[in-house]
């Protein structure tokens, strides 16, 4: 038998651990698996060769909807990018999985010619070209892992809805992590200690007092504009009016900016009370736009069409919010 | 999908329907259902969902569908802008800037 890694279907406490990590942003590159050819199960040479990507969150998604299959797994070198992602950046791609194919010397491990993309992998793979390069013939999976048992039953056959993404609130849940994760960058809350410390500083000289209520004010307007437009926003997506991502941000944004400046009106002054709210509403929309990054709906140029709509009333927003605090320093 | 509709009338999909070899493949790559096969031929039915992943130009062997395809990412949009570069999103080892 060839030199195959077998690997199991089950995920071990550590790989749950991982998952949970690089959901949240922490030391998501880097996490990944050897390239090659991997044997769930007790696969023959007439088993299936399902190929995937190297990230290791996805190889583990992949292995662990395997239970009770006997298939090769031929695992491409994506620099730990997850297909979609790596497709569109062409490591997933036709060159590497004809390499690929050379390399773990597959068409005399196996005795037929077929190999099984996951479907998001299609813009990164020329199945024509493969079969020209190979011999193998490329048929494209379904979309999600776990559809690849009930997919292997049929005949190698996707149903209608195995072929389409959907975004549910859960996939949308999940992504919200590394939207999020921005918040607990070191340099993030360097930034943040910064300016809190700045805003102690104003016609009253220097305040701790005020580094507490007005430093804290500016924080809480950071941290609401990114919850609003980071969870809230991709969790309320389809029920929120408006196409453009930055417009259902900026709405999210501006409820909760109105319910930080009413809270803190009275204590730090209109002025103060205003540009925080401003803020929130600006950074809301800002963070939402770039959820667009993480969403299977948004085409590219709908992006660019988005944000050459928005970033000018986002720049606006932003310079009228540092006007409002610089001037409620000295008055 | 629960109402989940992007922008309308903004994307570079096209298809040169009379060149078409019906070989399906578009029809099977598409995550958006955004063609129908039609007396062996392709047409595109939802010209709104699509996403410009370019799966279905990639595997047109017939090569007639063109798409602007690309990376949808507001933060590599930017980053194309301020270089003069097509939007590149910078996701890979060493980057904490991916989106």
């Amino acid at each position: 038998m060839p030199d195959a890694t077998a690997v199991a279907t089950t995920l071990l406490p550590a790989d749950r651990l991982g998952a949970f990590k690089v959901r949240l942003g922490i030391r998501r590159y880097g996490y990944s698996v050897e390239p090659g050819l991997y044997q769930v199960g007790a696969p023959t040479p007439a088993s299936p060769v399902l190929v995937t990507a190297n990230y290791k969150l996805t190889f583990d998604i992949v292995r662990s909807e395997l239970t009770g299959i006997d298939a090769w797994l031929l695992v491409l070198d994506t620099k730990g990018i997850n297909v979609w992602c790596a497709a569109g950046k062409e490591t997933f791609s036709t060159i590497e999985l004809c390499r690929k194919v050379i390399e773990t010397g597959l068409s005399d491990v196996v005795e037929h010619r077929t190999l099984v993309l996951p479907q998001l992998g299609a813009p990164g793979i020329a199945a024509h070209d493969v079969k020209a390069f190979t011999g193998f013939r490329v048929v494209y999976g379904p979309v999600r892992a776990a559809d690849i048992p009930e997919f292997l039953r049929n005949g190698m056959k996707a149903t209608e809805e195995m072929r389409r993404v959907t975004f549910g609130l859960r996939d949308r849940f999940v992504l919200t992590g590394v939207e999020l994760s921005i918040g607990w960058r070191p340099k993030t809350l360097a930034w943040l200690a910064a300016s809190a410390l700045a805003s102690g500083i104003g016609a009253w000289g220097f305040s701790w007092a005020m580094v507490a209520l007005r430093g804290g004010t500016a924080v809480l307007a950071a941290y609401a504009g990114l919850v609003a437009g980071g969870l809230l926003t991709p969790l309320l997506l389809p029920w929120l009016p408006f196409r453009a991502f930055s417009a259902k941000g900026a709405l999210v944004g501006a409820l909760a900016g109105a319910g930080l400046a009413a809270l803190t009106w009275s204590a730090i002054g209109p002025l103060a009370a205003t540009a925080a709210g401003v803020a929130t509403v600006v950074i809301a929309s800002y963070v939402a736009m770039n959820f667009t990054g993480a969403s299977p709906i948004t085409s590219p140029s709908g992006v660019e069409h988005e944000m050459r709509l928005t970033l000018p009333w986002q720049i606006t927003g932003g310079l009228v919010a540092v006007a409002l605090w610089l001037v409620s320093m000295w008055i | 999908m629960s109402g989940l509709r992007y922008i309308d009338n903004v994307v570079t999909l096209e298809l040169d329907a009379e060149k078409c070899t019906g070989c399906r493949m578009c029809v099977q790559v598409c995550p958006h259902g955004v063609f129908e096969m039609r007396e062996r031929k392709a047409y595109i039915i939802d010209r709104d969902a699509c996403i410009e992943c370019g799966a279905c130009e990639r595997n047109c062997s017939a090569g007639v569908i063109s798409v602007d395809a690309g990376v949808g990412c507001a933060a590599a949009i930017i980053n194309g802008w301020i270089h003069g570069t097509e939007p590149n999103c910078d996701c890979g080892p060493g980057s904490d800037n991916c989106c």
